[in-house]
């Protein structure tokens, strides 16, 4: 059976009065893809709303990369926002005052679900690279535990941006009678040669920095703050578009008239992408990072059916709305596009759009009314399909 | 909503089997998708280019895909749907007997509505005003007008026997929307219907 209390977090919680949300340990292990298992298995998770009293209200949100669960709500290390605040919420187009709203950290996750940074039972030490590898599948069996021990049988909505939307396809694959609706955004059924070679990218320069000691830098109190830090601008850059970084910065200096004739952040841009690793490395933990971008690799919804996308989806009862940018370079509209086509092939019931933006991938966390409308309107014709 | 039904659009849901498994291409903002749902139980898609009528569709509750007639029907499978309609659209693709021969190849039938061209005013205008003809139905300037590919009712037919098609039915639309029936290579209708509708069969 399953215990509730809160999550423990890897680093001290700084936002006072910040909801901290809740956990669940597992006596069950996890079945993993690569064979392994995991024992035990806590995740952490927030909620926002009500469940009804006929429990047809609940919607479930899946995060991205170097997201958590607090989608609606500020983040206890941070103190910022909620990362889809400007979709969820009380009114927003994932209306927390009519839906019960579920956000669960992943799998190898740093926010209180079981990951490398946590420690193993066995050794008594946090796991490092002794974590087994998971998979996009095996983050969406644990939030079916997750929603199994909360007594919610059928999800109204499912909805992820990146690597959220790979768990929605995911699950409208592996759980078809459990997904009432699905909302991919932003996200394709397979990570594409582009983007392993940019995590991989990432994934050296954290292994590079000294620092990180073959993943067990806990034991020495250290941590690979350099490499993360190169690993996120490296990725960062991945999420944003020419035209977004141009607009927004140009070839804008940086707090001086002219450049230096040094290698310090002469231009805002750099300054812009050095903020973002420093502040990132503050609430992220590094083998996680390795862990999660793996997933991201290995995913690959076709190959589990013979190749053939349509299968994965053979005889979905699911309603699908697909969304994607024309900005976004890091899942094209193209991707988004295969999934829709799959759909259709599979005679499911999809629908597509396609939002002009040039903020790139970025743009399913930011403030796009397009989007917005799609979504609420979407939402709202399932609800009423479903009464809730 | 269902009672506001455009003529012409209520004309071709006349033609839609009860069930069917429908394709509506350039569906608009659904309504004659939603007609044919509420009505005859069709399971009906849609595909759009304007952003505004998806979220139309979508916040309607009906599956439409945003894309382009003109490079997206290439996607979907033969014989994927029972009926592949176009509503008064093909005068404004790229390539018309591109986009005409993958409707008869993802449709069993093919329903196709277009604005005449041969119409007396039409031809009237043209002969006395030497210059491109505008009506209330086709409104635009030759400079500005998304319907580049333009035809009359004999072009049509002559565009469909072309693709192998055999025209099951065809209608022709009056002033006031309303359809009559009418053979397909008679004079009559190029030189005074507004428009028509076609129920095609692929080869």
């Amino acid at each position: 059976m399953a215990e509730t209390g809160n999550p423990r977090f890897l680093r001290p919680v700084t936002a006072a009065g910040a909801d901290v949300g809740r956990a669940i340990t597992f006596d069950a292990p996890l079945a993993l893809d690569c064979g392994k298992s995991l024992s035990p298995l806590t995740v952490a998770y927030m909620t926002y709303g009500t469940l009804n009293a006929a429990r047809s209200n609940a919607v479930l949100v899946c995060h991205a990369l170097t997201g958590d669960q607090f989608a609606a709500s500020a983040h206890p290390v941070t103190g910022k926002p909620g990362w889809w605040d400007t979709m969820v919420g009380a009114g927003k187009p994932i209306d927390t005052e009519r839906f019960f709203v579920i956000c669960a950290n992943v799998v190898g996750g740093c926010m209180g679900t079981t990951g490398p940074a946590e420690i193993c039972p066995a050794t008594g030490k946090p796991y490092g690279l002794e974590f087994p590898l998971v998979t996009v599948r095996d983050m969406v069996r644990a939030q079916a535990m997750l929603l199994d021990a909360l007594g919610i049988e059928k999800v109204m909505s499912v909805l992820g941006g990146s690597m959220g939307g790979m768990q929605v396809l995911q699950w409208a694959a592996d759980y078809p009678d459990r997904v009432v609706s699905a909302v991919p955004i932003a996200c394709a059924a397979r990570h594409s040669a582009q983007n392993i070679a940019f995590h991989e990218v990432g994934r050296q320069a954290i292994m590079a920095d000294p620092d990180w000691k073959g993943g067990t830098y806990q034991l020495h109190g250290t941590q690979p703050a350099k490499g993360l830090a190169v690993a996120r601008m490296a990725a960062h850059i991945t999420y944003l578009s020419e035209a977004a970084l141009q607009r927004k910065f140009g070839r804008n200096l940086q707090n001086r008239e002219q450049v230096s004739f040094g290698f310090g952040p002469d231009f805002q841009i750099e300054s812009y992408l050095h903020h973002q690793g420093v502040t990132f490395v503050d609430r992220f933990d590094a083998n996680s990072y390795l862990y999660i971008t793996r997933a991201m690799d290995y995913f690959d919804l076709a190959a589990e059916h013979d190749g053939k996308l349509a299968q994965a989806f053979g005889g979905s009862k699911t309603k699908f709305l697909i969304v994607s940018f024309t900005s976004d370079w890091l899942f094209p509209t193209s991707e988004n596009k295969l999934i829709a086509h799959a759909l259709n092939a599979s005679a499911a019931t999809v629908s597509f759009v396609e939002i002009r933006t040039d903020r790139g991938h970025d743009a399913f966390l930011l403030d796009e009314p397009e989007m917005f409308a799609t979504v609420r309107g979407f939402l709202n014709s399932v609800a009423l399909k479903v009464g809730a | 909503m269902t009672a506001a039904l455009r003529p012409d659009l209520a004309a071709i849901a006349e033609m839609i089997p009860y069930g069917a498994r429908v394709l509506d291409v350039g569906c608009g903002d659904g309504a004659l998708l939603e007609h044919l749902a509420a009505t005859k139980n069709v399971d009906g898609r849609g595909l759009e280019l304007s952003q505004q009528n998806v979220n139309a569709c979508v916040a309607r509750g009906l599956p439409v895909v945003q894309g382009d007639a003109d490079t997206d029907l290439g996607e979907y499978p033969a014989a994927a749907f029972d009926v592949a309609i176009l509503s008064q659209t093909i005068q404004a693709t790229f390539a018309p007997r591109d986009v005409l021969g993958h409707l008869l190849r993802i449709g069993r039938r093919t329903v196709i509505s277009l604005p005449n061209f041969g119409h007396w005013r039409v031809r009237l205008a043209l002969l006395t005003d030497g210059r491109m003809p505008r009506t209330q139905a086709l409104s635009y300037a030759w400079y500005d007008t998304p319907n580049i590919h333009l035809c009359t009712i004999a072009d049509f037919v002559g565009l469909a026997e072309e693709a192998g098609a055999t025209i099951e039915r065809a209608l022709s639309l009056d002033e006031r929307g309303l359809t009559h029936p009418m053979r397909a290579d008679a004079w009559g209708p190029n030189l005074f219907a507004e428009g028509a509708i076609f129920l095609l069969k692929g080869a």
